[in-house]
């Protein structure tokens, strides 16, 4: 008889299989040299040499140099600027006694449920009064502070023993030396995790850049993606837009490669994104 | 200078209350300081916004002027009464239902069927969880092929199998369905993640006793497992209900609404009328319609979104 949890392991394979296939259609087909568009372009068979043709042609005529960097100033500038903000507002909440505190921080966690995207159209009108329309700066203004790093580092703040800082204050320090040199690096693994998530949210980011950015210069990967697949539809280059989607997800995929276990964590701990 | 010498210790006194006045003041005003720059720029993003749509919705622009014109309720008896908007909210709720509990359904199987550890376990955890890594918009641009009539990876292997597939994107009656696909494809795996983080809060005594009572799988899933797991459906209910509301990139990059607006979601409808159309009183009583419902759900499971947060650290 053949048990049960063998039963349930091959079908757990099938089902993975068939859900990885849309990300193995795409590594097929990015190496793919045939990129004519004909019958085989489905087929998830590699029955060829590969190439980096693809990647060479979406290079070129994609603007991916540019757009790498403009997605990279976006994410890792937010992120930067967000880690003063948390750090700042989740010592408050965690080790400082005022009032009106615990309303404050329902505040904060209303937020959470109010996610940007909802508030496109008054917040773009906001980006354009202060002359922000159709720079990077405006995408990043909105995210600058984070409902959800904070309450991330309250809660890291918290599981902190307060002897350390004590020491350090009877040693004359001040607050922020003890924040700087004595918190934060015992917060790491909280930041980390807040890092990966924000990262994210804002490399994969789709909406409110396409709205707040005009420039073809400007623009970041998920809108020079987007066009980019509009654009070959006619065309039906897919071995090219394989190459380009790749090109889009591989930071992604190689940052949760060094970060796994952190990444589920992390994941687990947001549910809601940056 | 006897005067100097009684004054002398009488000024010193004053400057020392002075003194730790103003340092007593600066320790009140402290962690206000410190929270400044976060709820600054909250207000201004998140709650300056919400009173500004609200305004918004209630007046309109005067043509030709900058000036607005106080209308009460018009743009939302005029949003009601265009039908493509409530065609956005039908297609949202067949969208919510579509995805929420089948995603959330798959979640649930996914970890438990791949809850123990070990590396075949563990390498299917990451690729399920892979879809919710990639961005939407690269998602939805894999599934332009993938739904591609007759040469897509989708019609490929169904001709293989001798299955004619439909037009997945431009026959009005399928397109939702192929855009909901999308989604569950995509979130199930993230929602796992919470599944398997409340799986292992789960005592195992209380497994063993239901197997000793002679409670068979089901029995066990259905009486033990499920009604334990309710803190993390709930906290996973909530992000997927934002999650329905919130994410349009496919539509944007896969349909833009069509085919004649079967795949217009509410958010999307906002884009548009904000974006194309410039109909800013539309597309702020829209807001404030969404708004609304984000608020009801949120005030309903604040409670339970900290406790959610707390079983998954």
């Amino acid at each position: 008889m053949v048990r049960k949890s063998t039963v349930i392991a091959g079908l757990m394979l099938v089902i993975v299989f068939f859900w990885s296939t849309p990300f193995l259609w795409t590594l097929v087909a990015s190496f793919r040299p045939d990129n004519s568009g004909g019958i085989h372009m489905a087929s998830l068979l590699p029955d060829f040499v590969p190439t980096w043709a693809n990647f060479a042609e979406a290079f070129e005529s994609g603007d991916f140099a540019v757009y790498y960097v403009n997605t990279a100033i976006v994410a890792f500038g937010i992120l930067a600027i967000q880690i003063v903000t948390i750090s700042l507002a989740g010592y408050a909440f965690a080790r400082l006694d005022f009032p009106g505190r615990d309303f404050i921080f329902y505040v904060f966690l209303l937020q959470l449920m109010l996610v940007p995207p909802i508030l496109i159209v008054p917040n773009l009108r906001t980006v354009v009064d202060l002359g922000l329309y159709g720079s990077l700066l405006g995408v990043m203004l909105p995210y600058f502070a984070s409902a959800f790093g904070t309450f991330l580092m309250r809660q890291t703040f918290r599981q902190i023993p307060r002897d350390f800082e004590e020491a350090a204050f009877i040693d004359g320090a001040k607050w922020w030396q003890v924040l700087w040199h004595v918190l934060l690096p015992m917060a790491k693994p909280g930041l980390i995790a807040f890092a990966l998530v924000s990262l994210m949210a804002h490399w994969n980011e789709f909406l409110w850049p396409l709205m707040v950015l005009n420039e073809p210069s400007k623009q970041t990967l998920t809108i020079g993606l987007a066009s980019f697949a509009l654009g070959t539809e006619g065309g039906k280059e897919w071995g090219l837009l394989a190459a380009g989607t790749l090109l889009v997800m591989f930071p992604l995929l190689a940052l949760f490669a060094v970060f796994q276990r952190q990444f589920v964590n992390s994941f687990m701990f947001s549910g809601l994104k940056g | 200078m006897t005067s100097i010498a009684t004054h002398a210790p009488l000024l010193s006194a004053v400057r020392r209350k002075r003194r730790t006045l103003r340092a007593r003041l600066a320790r009140r005003a402290w962690p206000y300081l410190l929270l400044a720059p976060s709820l600054l720029l909250l207000a201004a993003f998140t709650y300056l916004p919400i009173v500004r749509v609200v305004w918004d919705s209630l007046h309109d622009k005067v043509h030709g002027t900058t000036a607005t014109l106080f209308v009460g309720l018009r743009n939302y008896s005029d949003l009601f009464a265009d039908k493509a908007f409530v065609q956005s909210v039908v297609n949202n709720l067949v969208y919510a239902v579509g995805t929420v509990p089948l995603s959330m359904a798959l979640a649930l199987l996914f970890a438990l069927a791949l809850q123990r550890s070990g590396r075949i376990n563990a390498v299917m955890r990451a690729l399920l969880l892979f879809p919710s890594m990639v961005p939407l918009v690269a998602a939805a641009s894999l599934f332009f092929f993938i739904f591609l009539p007759g040469v897509g990876l989708f019609d490929h292997y169904l001709g293989k199998l001798g299955i004619r597939g439909a037009n997945w994107l431009g026959d009005p009656d399928v397109a939702l369905w192929s855009l909901i696909g999308i989604t569950v494809w995509k979130n199930a795996g993230y929602y796992m993640l919470f599944y398997l983080a409340g799986l292992q809060t789960l005592s195992s005594d209380v497994l063993e006793a239901a197997t000793i009572d002679g409670a068979n799988g089901w029995q066990r899933l259905r009486h033990v497992i499920v009604p334990l797991l309710a803190p993390t459906t709930a906290f996973v209910l909530v992000i997927a209900l934002i999650n329905v509301l919130t994410q349009v990139d496919h539509v944007i990059v896969l349909t833009k609404g069509g085919p004649s607006n079967s795949t217009k979601l509410v958010l999307y409808y906002i884009f548009e009328q904000a974006h194309e159309n410039f109909a800013a009183g539309r597309a702020a009583a829209a807001s404030v319609v969404s708004v609304s419902f984000l608020l009801a759900v949120s005030l309903f499971s604040l409670k339970t979104m900290e406790r959610g947060a707390h079983a998954a650290s």
